[in-house]
C-alpha cells in the first residue's frame, strides 16, 4: 500500500479516535426487505415502523438505505454484498423470509457486521448456527405455533387437523404446534408453497372428525384458505399464528376471519404508553393501522437506537453488550433476549373482531408467558 | 376413504381444470394462430380480478364486477396487443419472452402505484355462496359448481364460434397459412387483436371468478400461467378442444394426485415420511403427466404442428 496513504489513514483514525473533527461519526444501516410483487405488504410494514422510529428520535447520525429483495434469495445476496463491501453499512436488517434469511445473515455475522432481523427466525440459526453479532427481535419461528398449541389445549381440544406449506418454515410451524399441544392429530398436511386452492384439503378436514384446525399460511394464502373455509359450510373451529389475520390482509379476508383466535406476540390494544404512541403516530404518519411487522420494524428501529446511544459501532464488543441489554420501549412491553439473542417474550391469543368497518384483533389471554424458544440450549452463548 | 370424499375431489379438480381452461384457451389460441408465446397472459388474469375487486367494492353487485374484468382485460389486451405485442410477430421466441416478461413487471408495478400493495378483498354474492347437498349426502360448495358450470358455458360457446362462424373459419384459416388469408383479403391485423382481445377477456374473466374464492393480490396470474402452459402442450398447441381435455386432466391429476398419493404412500410407511414423499410426488405429478404425453404423442393430444 502507498506509504503516504498509510500514513493519511493513520492520521484520520487518530482524529477519529480523540474526537477529532465537527462531524461525529455516523452510523449506516442497511435495510434489505420486500417492497415488490407477492408480500410486498410484509416489508412495506417493517420498513415503514422502523423509519417512523427513525424519524421520531430526531437523529441524523444513522443513515438508511433501503433496497428491494424482491422476495428472491440471490437478489438478496447481491444487495447484502453490495451494502457491505461498496456501501460500508454496519448494521443490516429487514429481510421477511426465512429462506433469504439463511442466504444472508451467516455470511453477514460472519464479516463482522451485526444483523437485527425484524421478523425471520428459521430455527438454524437460533441453535447451534447462533452468532453473537445475530440478534432477532421477532420471534424465532416456531414461536407463535407453540403458543396456539399451548392455546388449544386451554381451549379443550383434542383432535387438531393441522396443516402448512412444505418448505422449512412450515415444517418448523407444524413442529412447533405439535411440542406444546396435547391432544391427538387428526390429520396432518403438507400443502404446495403458494397454493391458492384448499377444496381438497378443506374436503379431508371435513372427512376427518377433527375438533379444530391449525393452520400456517401466510399472506395470500390464508386469504384463500379462509374464504373457501367458510363458504364450504365446515364449521371445526380454526386456530393460527398471526400471520394470516394482520392488519394487511384482515380486509382482503372479510367476514370469513370473524372470531377466530390467532397467536401474536403484539396487538394494538397492549397496554403500555409506547405502544400506544405507536399506534397513534403510525395511524398518523401512514394513515393505516400498524401490523405486527410494523410494530416488529419499529422495535428493530428503537433497539438499535438505544445501542448507538450507548456505544459506538464500530467498537463490535461495546455495541454487542448495548444491544444485548435491550435498554428501549418495546411496543410489547417488556423485553428480553435470551442466550441465543432471541427474545423471551409473552406470546397472546388474540381474536379477530369488527371495529366499524376496519377488521382488526382484540386481545384474549395469555398463550404462553415469557416464553423462550426451544433451541436456545443448542446455543453455546 | 369414503365414496363420498373421492367424488367430492373429483368436482374439485374438475373445477379447477375448467378454470385452467379459461386461461388456457387464450392462450392457445394466441399461440397456435400468432405464434406468440405470450408470458403476459398472467397479468391480464390479474387485470380481471383487480378490476372486478375495484368495481365489486364501488357497486357491490357481482355481477358488474365480472362485466368490468371481461372489459377492463379486453381493454388491457387490445392495448397491449397494438402498442408492444405486434412488432413481436416476425420476431423469435426469445425476444416475444423478454417483452412479454418486461410486460409482466409493468403490469405488476403498475397494479401497485393505482391499488397499493395489501391484496384486495372479492367476495362471493350472496347468493352463490354457501354449500349445498347433492345426491349422495355430498355437501359442495355452491359457487364452486357454479363455476364449473360457468366454464362448460363458455368452453361449448368457444368451440361454436370457432367451428361454426365466420370469425372461427378466419381464426382456423390464420393457424394453418397465415399469409395465405391475408392474400385472401382478411384483414390480418384486426384478426390477430380481436384474437388477443378474446383470450385476454377470458383470462380476466377467470381472474374475476378466482379471485372471489382466493386472493386477488399481486403477482397472482404467474403460478396459473405455468400451468396454463403445460396444459397447452399437453392439449396440443393451437386446440381448443385439447385445451379443454389438457385442463380437465390436469386438474383431476393434480388435486386427486395431492390427496391420494400421501395416502397410497401411508399404506406402506409411516405417516410423516408418507405426508412427505406423498405431496413432493404430487407436485411433480402433473409434469410426469405432460412427460408420459409428449412421449406418447409428441404435438399433444390434438396438436397438428410438429
Amino acid at each position: 500500500m502507498n506509504k503516504q496513504i498509510q500514513a493519511l489513514t493513520a492520521v484520520m483514525l487518530a482524529a477519529t479516535a480523540f474526537g477529532f473533527g465537527t462531524v461525529q461519526a455516523e452510523t449506516k444501516v442497511g435495510m434489505i426487505t420486500t417492497l415488490s410483487g407477492g408480500g410486498a405488504g410484509l416489508g412495506i410494514d417493517v420498513r415503514d415502523g422502523f423509519m417512523l422510529a427513525i424519524k421520531q428520535s430526531g437523529r441524523d447520525d444513522v443513515e438508511v438505505v433501503i433496497e428491494d429483495d424482491q422476495r428472491k434469495p440471490d437478489i438478496a445476496v447481491q444487495l447484502a454484498d453490495k451494502m457491505i463491501q461498496s456501501e460500508k453499512v454496519d448494521v443490516l436488517t429487514g429481510i421477511i423470509w426465512s429462506n433469504l434469511a439463511m442466504a444472508v445473515i451467516p455470511s453477514t455475522t460472519a464479516q463482522g457486521k451485526f444483523y437485527l432481523s425484524p421478523n425471520a427466525g428459521p430455527s438454524a440459526l437460533a441453535g447451534k448456527g447462533c452468532h453473537p453479532n445475530y440478534f432477532n427481535v421477532a420471534w424465532q419461528n416456531d414461536n407463535l405455533h407453540e403458543a396456539a398449541g399451548a392455546y388449544a389445549n386451554s381451549a379443550g381440544y383434542k383432535n387438531s387437523f393441522i396443516l402448512a406449506p412444505n418448505y422449512p418454515a412450515g415444517k418448523d410451524a407444524l413442529t412447533g404446534y405439535k411440542r406444546f399441544f396435547k391432544g391427538e392429530l387428526a390429520g396432518e398436511l403438507y400443502t404446495k408453497l403458494g397454493q391458492n386452492d384448499y377444496a381438497a384439503e378443506i374436503a379431508q378436514i371435513r372427512a376427518s372428525g377433527a375438533d379444530s384446525v391449525f393452520f400456517f399460511l401466510p399472506a395470500g394464502m390464508g386469504i384463500a384458505f379462509l374464504k373457501q373455509y367458510k363458504d364450504s359450510g365446515v364449521d371445526i373451529p380454526v386456530v393460527g399464528p398471526a400471520f394470516s389475520f394482520d392488519q394487511g390482509i384482515l380486509q382482503a379476508v372479510g367476514d370469513a376471519a370473524l372470531g377466530v383466535v390467532n397467536t401474536s406476540q403484539w396487538n394494538k390494544d397492549i397496554d403500555n404508553a409506547t405502544n400506544k404512541a405507536f399506534v397513534e403516530s403510525f395511524q398518523a404518519e401512514y394513515d393505516r393501522l400498524p401490523s405486527l411487522y410494523a410494530s416488529q420494524g419499529f422495535d428493530t428501529a428503537n433497539l438499535l437506537l438505544s445501542a448507538i446511544d450507548k456505544a459506538d459501532v464500530k467498537d463490535a464488543d461495546a455495541f454487542r453488550a448495548a444491544l444485548k441489554s435491550a435498554d428501549f420501549a418495546s411496543t410489547r412491553g417488556e423485553f428480553k433476549f435470551g442466550n441465543n439473542h432471541h427474545p423471551v417474550q409473552t406470546i397472546y391469543a388474540r381474536e379477530v373482531v369488527k371495529e366499524g368497518d376496519v377488521y382488526t384483533n382484540k386481545l384474549l389471554s395469555v398463550a404462553l408467558e415469557n416464553h423462550a424458544d426451544a433451541y436456545a440450549v443448542e446455543c453455546g452463548m | 376413504m369414503t365414496f363420498i370424499l373421492v367424488i367430492e375431489q373429483i368436482l374439485n379438480g374438475l373445477q379447477f381444470g375448467i378454470m385452467l381452461f379459461l386461461m388456457a384457451a387464450g392462450l392457445t389460441l394466441i399461440f397456435g394462430v400468432m405464434g406468440l408465446i405470450n408470458l403476459a397472459h398472467g397479468s391480464l388474469y390479474m387485470v380481471g380480478a383487480f378490476a372486478a375487486a375495484a368495481v365489486a367494492g364501488l357497486t357491490g353487485s357481482f355481477g358488474l364486477s365480472l362485466i368490468a374484468a371481461l372489459a377492463a382485460s379486453a381493454l388491457a389486451g387490445v392495448i397491449v396487443e397494438t402498442v408492444v405485442i405486434r412488432r413481436l410477430y416476425n420476431k423469435d421466441h426469445l425476444d416475444q419472452v423478454l417483452a412479454t416478461f418486461a410486460l409482466i413487471l409493468i403490469f405488476s408495478e403498475g397494479t401497485r402505484w393505482v391499488f397499493g400493495s395489501f391484496p384486495l378483498f372479492l367476495e362471493i354474492p350472496e347468493y352463490l355462496s354457501g354449500p349445498v347437498s347433492l345426491p349422495g349426502g355430498i355437501q359442495y360448495p355452491l359457487y364452486r359448481l357454479a363455476l364449473i358450470f360457468a366454464g362448460l358455458l363458455v368452453a361449448a360457446g368457444l368451440m361454436l364460434l370457432i367451428a361454426k362462424t365466420r370469425i372461427g373459419i378466419q381464426i382456423r384459416a390464420g393457424e394453418n397459412d397465415r399469409e395465405m388469408i391475408a392474400a385472401l383479403g382478411v384483414d390480418i391485423n384486426k384478426l390477430y387483436t380481436l384474437i388477443f382481445a378474446l383470450g385476454a377477456a377470458l383470462a380476466g374473466l377467470a381472474g374475476a371468478l378466482v379471485g372471489a374464492i382466493q386472493s386477488v393480490q399481486m403477482g397472482m396470474g404467474e403460478p396459473v400461467l405455468i400451468l396454463a402452459f403445460v396444459v397447452i402442450v399437453i392439449g396440443g398447441i393451437g386446440s381448443i378442444k385439447g385445451a379443454l381435455i389438457g385442463s380437465i386432466l390436469v386438474g383431476l391429476t393434480d388435486t386427486l394426485g395431492s390427496v391420494f398419493l400421501p395416502q397410497l404412500f401411508g399404506l406402506f410407511m409411516d405417516t410423516a415420511a408418507a405426508t412427505n414423499i406423498g405431496s413432493s410426488l404430487a407436485s411433480m405429478a402433473i409434469y410426469i403427466l405432460m412427460g408420459v404425453v409428449l412421449i406418447w404423442r409428441p404435438t399433444g393430444l390434438f396438436g397438428a404442428r410438429g
